[in-house]
């Protein structure tokens, strides 16, 4: 069975003008929403309380989360804690006197009290155990190590493309990475997800996922100007885009099948990274088809720098 | 026969079979189990067996199974494993009150994995908190304290050094800027050059330089040098965690998590436990410790009459030992723990023999030395003392009530008369001063922890992860399969098997370095299987381009794998970079994923291109007439 046709010829390079220019709207869209609108960060990042709520009767979290409102608590996250009778409430304390005493530390049983006062004036079985708080400080340092952890990936992947291939490779590369997870965390921001520690993995994921992707593309690159004795390098791209089509796509639907067996069978706690990985395989697929060979056309590879003889290029010795 | 080599057939074979092997114990599910252990020297005998299942019988607690284990770090315990956690929680409450004060009663996990897996070292992966429930706390350690106190602490000792050289000086502060260390002023530049060379030779762990000079005010500034804070900061986390790791092992958590993370953060993870007060309680204990002088070992009669009759005298504490042996010691504390600066074991240079070296500063000097100058030949005894507190809230208001237990942790004789340095001797072995250096200074001297956050996992909720998380794992498996078979006929089939393998090992390889299973694992697990599939795709499409430009079967076969391995290999070598920094930098969540695809992708390099490789040539290198090929 071949869902391509395999003799595929589509100018994917003839289209370059209007699938950059809608990447760098993609990629300005999302910094703009990102800046705007922000991340919702979740309280792995931001810190906050979480109380876990039982009652003795069945109760729907939409119900809770009502309840809450009307209590006066801001943004309450509801789950149910398997079954139908206990909650995980999560939310970030007022940030007022009451809530907040003069040494910063939040009132845990103050807070749940309010919890129990809110929840209990609509439902008189509820019952407020084990309020905790999460520090933000906890996230501020999770979060700069997901930021080491962004740029060890981007640099390290560089280097290894720069080794293995060539400058303009490893240049392409990361653009369009850069692309991919902007465009991820622009979607992100658009629907208000909230970011927390799993979807921090999943875009360090998708990152993975991606750079593997435009390698596929970017090995057929080599091995047909190695091969073509006199190449365009427009055609040679356009070649290998095409012949790589349709393994781009099967891989892609491929672990789209898995990511969507976790999004509607792994449960609530794996939802954020099934989600954000969807997002990011249909942003990284489309961008190794429609950017990276863009990109790399405009840096000006050519047959010439993926023979051997690069290495004794004049221009190649003098860089560091 | 095809050009596959036969060592390659071997390998696979071995790697299917041992995945196999190792992944096996994962099949088993550990019953919940609660452990018996004795306090003191309690015995733990058939009797006390005996008396476990009359109290459960008594009860009406149907237990599965119970033991007698002997174990050599924890001593003589008995597990009784239950069918569910109901029973499990009723059986651990009737026999605490059955077995008394002498008996600590725990929650634990009873493996059953049978004998001869555990004998060729194959077992189970643990299971995370979000899996399993438990409770996490993240400790923030106070190294601003760390700090402070060596400030303190070569205040007082470039003090006491100069009043000993006999160097005249003005004034010996701290620096108001905290971590710039102590200021001293000198009278003249002939004193300041003394006092520079005095203390550069006696505290190497000090930079000392010039500051202004006026008129008759010569400042020196002496600041710890950041290699030694550094040191200090690391040493202080092991501390930390040592501590931690003894108070743990008290509540008897299956398999407690104490990690550093970062220079000033410690993680605990105890799996199973769902009562955060009680960890609370026992982890934030404060302890510290004193040395007194000793007025009887568990010999002496007047110690063996005191623990008769409860009549102890007046100027004496009756306390026991870390076997449970009573000592008689005096209540006067000579020198308590904030006047000890350093423990550190080693051996006596006389005899060989496991020592404690000990530093105190220069005011707990002056009391050892004043004491030990009336007493040698008398014993003295280290007393350790750990403060725990109990939170309760009483009419809507937290009372915290403080519980204090001592212990003998050393009971030796003065040999002579010592000031800020000396050893204790007498120590059974190098483990037992190691431990007793360790208790010292953790005692003393770890700087302060606040828990920064805390939080529960009930085990409802661990159960209902664990089954989703594998619904999604096998329906994952199952769908990428079935595509897989649809769309690449046999070659899809042969990479089905490889794909099925490759959860086999990876499965395997995470038991067997003992990765602890969590959510994030469970989505690396998927995310693994799904680029796995990568590999096989990008071989079945080579080949099938191969007969398209109308290579013969086997030569397209041979092609295929050949030009596919490089694009396989720097596709996954990219990856692999990717998932390192995850490993490497990120913490929790992020990490387990990070090990988790770091394996995947390791394991799948094997199983998708050699493994397929196998089997391909396998079913078709013995046919010489290939004339097409299901792909």
């Amino acid at each position: 069975m071949e869902i391509f046709n395999h003799n595929s010829n589509i100018h994917f390079l003839g289209l370059r003008r209007y699938t950059i220019g809608l990447a760098i709207i993609l990629v300005i869209a999302s910094i703009v929403l990102i800046s705007v609108r922000g991340l919702n960060y979740g309280l792995d990042f931001t810190g906050g309380i979480s109380v876990q709520a039982q009652y003795s009767q069945p109760v729907q979290t939409g119900k809770v989360r009502d309840a809450l409102v009307k209590g006066g608590i801001e943004d309450p996250v509801v789950q149910s804690l398997g079954g139908t009778r206990q909650v995980l409430i999560r939310f970030q304390p007022k940030d007022d006197t009451h809530n907040v005493p003069k040494d910063g530390k939040v009132n845990l049983d103050l807070v749940a009290a309010d919890v129990a006062k809110a929840l209990q004036a609509v439902r008189p079985d509820a019952k407020v155990v084990s309020p905790s708080y999460q520090s933000p400080q906890v996230g501020a340092e999770l979060r700069s190590s997901g930021v080491y952890a962004a740029v060890f990936v981007i640099i390290g992947i560089g280097l290894y493309l720069w080794i293995r291939f060539e400058r303009r490779f490893a240049i392409a590369a990361l653009v369009t990475e850069v692309h991919d997870v902007l465009v991820t965390l622009g979607v992100i921001a658009l629907v208000q997800r909230q970011f927390d520690l799993t979807v921090l993995a999943s875009v360090l994921a998708v990152i993975g996922y991606s750079i593997n992707d435009k390698v596929v593309v970017f090995d057929r690159i080599r091995e047909l100007f190695r091969l073509a004795r006199k190449a365009e390098p427009e055609e040679v791209l356009n070649r290998s885009i095409n012949s790589t089509l349709s393994r781009t796509i099967i891989t892609s639907l491929f672990t789209g099948i898995a990511m969507a067996a976790l999004f509607f069978f792994g449960g609530p706690s794996v939802h954020g990274f099934a989600v954000t990985m969807l997002i990011g395989i249909v942003v990284g697929t489309l961008s190794s088809i429609f950017v990276a060979s863009p990109i790399l056309l405009w840096l000006g590879v050519s047959k010439k720098d993926l023979m051997p003889v690069t290495k004794e290029n004049p221009e190649l010795a003098r860089r560091p | 026969m095809s050009d596959f080599p036969r060592w390659k057939y071997a390998l696979v074979a071995i790697v299917m079979v041992l995945g196999i092997l190792y992944a096996l114990p994962n099949a088993f599910v550990p019953l919940s189990a609660v452990q018996v252990s004795a306090v003191h020297n309690a015995p733990v005998d058939a009797a006390l067996e005996q008396k476990v299942v009359a109290t459960l019988q008594k009860d009406k607690i149907a237990y599965k199974n119970i033991s007698l284990k002997h174990n050599k770090a924890k001593g003589d315990y008995i597990l009784i494993g239950f069918a569910n956690g109901d029973l499990q929680n009723s059986a651990a409450d009737s026999l605490k009150t059955a077995l008394g004060e002498d008996y600590t009663v725990v929650f634990n996990l009873e493996s059953t994995v049978p004998g001869w897996l555990q004998a060729i070292g194959a077992r189970s992966m643990p299971l995370g908190l979000d899996l399993q429930g438990g409770v996490h706390f993240l400790m923030k350690v106070d190294q601003r304290d760390v700090v402070n106190k060596q400030e303190i602490r070569y205040t007082e000792d470039i003090t006491s050094l100069l009043r000993d050289k006999k160097i005249h000086y003005t004034s010996v502060t701290r620096n108001s800027i905290h971590g710039k260390g102590v200021v001293v002023v000198l009278p003249t530049a002939a004193d300041r050059t003394a006092a520079s060379d005095a203390i550069a030779t006696a505290f190497t762990d000090l930079d000392v330089s010039d500051g202004p000079s006026t008129g008759d005010r010569f400042v020196l500034d002496a600041v710890v040098k950041p290699e030694a804070l550094r040191k200090l900061a690391q040493a202080t986390i092991t501390q930390n965690l040592a501590t931690l790791r003894n108070r743990i092992n008290a509540l008897g958590v299956s398999e407690p998590v104490i990690q550093a993370q970062g220079n000033d953060q410690i993680v605990v993870d105890l799996a199973g436990v769902q009562d955060p007060a009680e960890a609370k309680r026992v982890i934030g204990a404060i302890a510290t410790l004193q040395y007194v002088a000793g007025l009887g070992g568990p010999s002496d009669p007047a110690v063996q009459d005191a623990v008769r009759t409860g009549i102890v005298p007046p100027n004496a504490h009756l306390y026991y030992g870390t076997h449970g042996e009573p000592y008689l010691v005096s209540k006067r504390v000579i020198v308590s723990g904030e006047e000890l600066v350093d423990a550190s074991s080693g051996t006596d240079p006389d005899n060989g023999s496991p020592s404690v070296n000990v530093t105190l500063n220069s005011v707990g000097a002056k009391k050892m030395l004043d004491f030990t100058r009336d007493n040698v030949g008398k014993p003295m005894a280290v007393v350790y003392v750990e403060t725990v507190y109990d939170n309760k809230v009483v009419d809507g208001k937290e009372v915290r009530t403080p519980k204090v237990k001592y212990k003998v942790i050393n009971y030796a004789t003065i040999q002579g008369v010592f000031s800020n340095k000396f050893q204790t001797n007498g120590l059974g072995s190098p483990k037992e001063a190691s431990e007793l250096a360790l208790l010292l200074k953790g005692g003393s001297l770890a700087a302060p922890m606040d828990i920064v956050a805390q939080s529960v996992i009930g085990p409802s909720m661990g159960k209902q992860n664990i089954s989703k998380g594998l619904d999604a794992v096998l329906l994952g498996l199952g769908l990428v399969l079935v595509a897989a078979a649809i769309y690449y006929k046999l070659f899809g089939l042969v990479a089905d098997i490889a794909l099925f393998f490759n959860l086999v090992i990876l499965v395997a390889v995470m038991s067997m370095i003992g990765v602890t299973l969590t959510m994030p694992g469970i989505a690396g697990i998927v995310l693994t299987l799904g680029m796995a599939i990568d590999a096989n795709v990008l071989i079945c499409e080579r080949v099938r381009e191969e007969l398209r430009n109308g290579s013969t079967p086997l030569a397209s076969i041979r092609a295929g794998y050949e030009k596919a391995w490089s694009t396989i290999l720097d596709a996954n070598v990219t990856h692999l970079i990717a998932a390192l920094a995850l490993m490497t930098i990120g913490s929790g969540a992020i990490r387990g994923f990070g090990v988790t695809l770091f394996i995947g992708i390791s394991t799948s390099l094997f199983t998708s291109v050699t493994m397929t490789h196998a089997i391909t040539a396998l079913l078709h290198g013995g046919r010489k007439k290939l004339k097409t090929l299901s792909v």
